[in-house]
């Protein structure tokens, strides 16, 4: 059961990021061409997936799509993880001190605010383009892992193969680095997963609101918000991007899902009796 | 399941009683309307406002002028019953009508006239539109029913200035509140603001004119177009004078229930170029985007055919206008020879976008034609109070895409100033010109003249003429097919049985 729907998972991830690296050379149309005359035509043998207000071909703007999501979704896990990990390393190396409590309140202070609010105000202030959407998403990843990091790294602390490279000499930094990411790896590779996805998310709420990337460049988010005054009479308009975000959305939940099943030693014993 | 619990049956007789119900109440007909506007008036005093959304709500419902616009753009007489010019165009005296009473209550005299324009032309005036002031040296009561208004200069324009919006006659006791309690003199009297969600007006039974046939107005503000389009369907609005898409037209023409109505605005759409700003102040460049934009194209693609084409800052339906949509046709072969003539390549200007669907959707249909010529435009989606500093007030930007909603603002043109940055003394000596000339043939054959050359120096890109495009039930009558100003006038809705 678990590994089947990790391959669903697999498999609908894999054929999005193809879509994502098709779109780099081949899309059936020019996204940033408009076709005035050509506008509002239903899927056909032409135009697989139908055109928009535009005329612009709809299969070329989700696939062009795809990869401003990931490519947002992606830079921004990046941020979370490379700011992030590294701070709930440090705070679990001296738990209890100054710096682990500086580190966890802050944490705790961005986790206070309403993400998406503060995704608004970032672009509100830096103006709205896709890179101001990858630092409004990506500052909201840095809690995530920080706390992940810290609570995992805490219990390895006290394990007896780290007391021996303690006694061995091994500095706090380097037993960090050498001895507890590794063993963290299988459950941040899972949260990635998982952080991706609500990345993907975020990036069509962001660009939903005409916050995200800008025209002409195609974004899921804001096909789904141009389409919606046109839904009773071009429903292919609304529900192709909407499609193409449940279905990443819900391959890279099942995908991690899966990961976690077969990375966690624990879960895998007691799949296994 | 089987549809037998007591609740659902209760429920199913109810929902079968509803339209009897619904039909006796509607047998008679209705005398209230909502209405719906996407924008929400900031205040409610058209003398110290520039939003159009306090006009379109008490402009000739709540304030009156001295005289005001009818549905077709005329000037008639409102608070003046009558006028003339002194011998030497220097001075005019207004005929006010007696007895005419406040809401609140109080006379009308000339007093308060006087109160008015002293208010408008002082110094310290938050009044948005001051110009149509200019040149008016005094104001004085005469005695209570008649004002005589001096002049520097013979003013042409200056009986339609006195029907703007910006130049009602307020009342000097209720001056304070009136930016959220205003006190007019119109057929309506304000009831209710309930900020956020709606207005309310009441018919003002003693009118001097002839009442209203409504007694009851609401004005909704409905911002997103998805939720205009499912207020309209569900018959929670009447009507939307001003309805934000176009492409949901087509619907309510299909369905018996709405009528569509279109027609014409003040609304000069253009793609507005920073005059003063290399390369913009290169002739050659400016013409070369005029030839690089295809109208038809942005009006089918961004309005779905709504909309004339124009080639100048005039509107069609003027008698003056002359068709100039020549000089700039679509022509990519051109705008790159002419581009190649100036020595420019590699021109990234930035293209600001204010919210209407005119300049977002006109906007990407404009960006794509200068793509095709070797501009490559910036799109900068901006919100309007971002749009009125950014580009209207500090002149930062290289383009944006506008509609001048005013009626005869080719003057715009005659203002250095002015965001665009066109500064020309021929511009400027033949909008003086208007000022002292009363003869319409005179003063048409000017208004060619200044169409001509703003058409020919390519100051912007005179894209097309916004339509009118309202929807409302199929019921209603007496709505304004145009838009000669912005304005709701309801004094003459009624219901059909």
């Amino acid at each position: 059961m678990g590994r089947a729907s990790a391959i669903v998972g697999v498999v609908l991830v894999t054929l999005v990021a193809a879509a994502a690296l098709l779109s780099f050379v081949w899309t059936p149309y020019d996204v940033s061409a408009l076709d005035i005359a050509a506008k509002l035509q239903p899927p056909s043998a032409g135009h697989w997936l139908g055109t928009d207000h535009f005329g612009r071909d709809v299969f070329s703007m989700l696939l062009v799509g795809a990869r401003v999501s990931i490519a947002v979704a992606l830079v921004a896990v990046g941020i979370g993880m490379g700011l992030g990990i590294p701070l709930g390393l440090a705070a679990a190396a001296r738990p209890g001190t100054l710096l682990d409590e500086t580190i966890m309140r802050g944490n705790d202070l961005v986790f206070a605010f309403p993400s998406l609010l503060i995704a608004i105000m970032i672009t509100a202030i830096l103006g709205p383009s896709a890179l101001n959407a990858i630092l409004a998403i990506g500052i909201f990843n840095i809690p995530v892992f920080a706390r992940v990091t810290r609570g995992a790294a805490l219990a390895l602390w006290r394990r007896d193969f780290i007391l021996s490279a303690r006694l061995a000499g091994k500095g706090k930094a380097r037993i960090s680095v050498e001895h507890i990411l590794p063993n963290l790896a299988n459950l941040l590779v899972v949260q990635a997963t998982i952080q991706f996805s609500l990345g993907i998310l975020a990036e069509a709420g962001l660009s939903y609101v005409g916050l995200g990337a800008q025209p002409p460049t195609p974004s899921w988010g804001r096909m789904l918000a141009e389409s919606q005054t046109m839904i009773a009479f071009a429903p292919w308009l609304a529900l192709f991007p909407g499609l193409a975000i449940v279905l990443t959305v819900l391959g890279l939940n099942l995908l991690g899902d899966g990961l976690r099943d077969m990375l966690d030693p624990r879960l895998r014993r007691r799949v296994r009796t | 399941m089987r549809d037998s619990s007591p609740l659902r049956r209760l429920l199913a007789a109810t929902l079968l009683a509803a339209p009897l119900l619904a039909g006796t109440a509607l047998a008679a007909p209705r005398t209230d309307i909502v209405v719906g506007m996407q924008l929400e008036p900031p205040t409610l005093d058209p003398t110290s406002g520039a939003a159009a959304a306090i006009d379109e709500v008490v402009y000739a419902n709540v304030f009156e002028g001295l005289t005001r616009f009818g549905p077709d753009g005329e000037v008639l007489p409102a608070l003046a019953e009558s006028w003339e010019p002194a011998p030497d165009n220097l001075s005019w005296v207004f005929h006010l009508r007696p007895g005419v009473k406040w809401h609140d209550g109080t006379a009308f005299t000339a007093e308060d006239v006087v109160f008015s324009f002293d208010r408008a032309m002082a110094p310290d005036s938050t009044n948005a539109q001051k110009q149509l002031f200019k040149g008016i040296n005094e104001v004085t009561a005469i005695d209570d029913v008649t004002v005589e208004i001096g002049l520097d200069e013979p003013k042409g324009l200056f009986l339609s200035n006195l029907a703007w919006g910006d130049a009602v006659i307020v009342s000097p006791a209720s001056i304070d509140t009136d930016k959220t309690q205003p006190v007019g003199t119109g057929p309506f009297k304000f009831s209710k603001w309930v900020q956020g969600d709606r207005i309310e007006l009441v018919r003002n039974p003693d009118y001097w004119g002839e009442p209203a046939k409504l007694e009851r107005a609401t004005f909704k503000f409905i911002s997103d177009p998805t939720a205009a389009y499912a207020a309209m369907m569900s018959g929670d609005i009447d009507a939307f004078p001003v309805f934000p898409a176009p492409e949901n037209l087509a619907q309510f023409q299909a369905d018996s229930r709405f009528q569509v109505i279109v027609g014409s605005t003040e609304g000069e759409t253009i793609l507005a170029m920073n005059n003063k700003r290399p390369p913009f102040d290169d002739i050659r460049v400016r013409e070369a985007i005029g030839h690089a934009i295809d109208r038809k194209a942005i009006i089918d693609g961004a309005m779905f055919g709504y909309g004339t084409p124009i080639g100048s800052h005039f509107a069609p339906h003027n008698a003056a206008y002359e068709d100039l949509t020549g000089l700039s046709g679509h022509d990519p072969e051109k705008a790159k020879a002419l581009l190649a003539e100036a020595g420019v390549t590699g021109l990234k200007p930035t293209l600001v976008l204010p919210p209407p669907t005119y300049a977002r959707r006109g906007g990407e249909i404009v960006a794509s034609q200068l793509r095709a010529v070797g501009i490559e435009p910036q799109i900068v989606n901006v919100e309007w109070a971002q749009w009125l500093e950014q580009v209207f007030k500090n002149h930062d930007f290289d383009m944006t895409i506008i509609s001048h909603t005013e009626p005869m603002d080719i003057e715009i043109y005659a203002r250095p100033d002015y965001y665009f940055g066109y500064d020309d003394p021929v511009m400027r000596a033949l909008i003086r010109g208007l000022d002292f000339t009363s003869k319409d043939e005179e003063r048409n054959e000017l208004l060619r003249a200044a169409q001509e050359r703003v058409a020919t120096h390519f100051v912007n890109t005179f894209l097309f003429q916004l339509a009118k495009t309202g929807v409302a039930d199929a019921r209603l009558r007496g709505l304004w097919p145009n838009s000669p100003t912005q304005a709701t006038d309801l004094t003459a809705v009624y219901w059909a049985e």
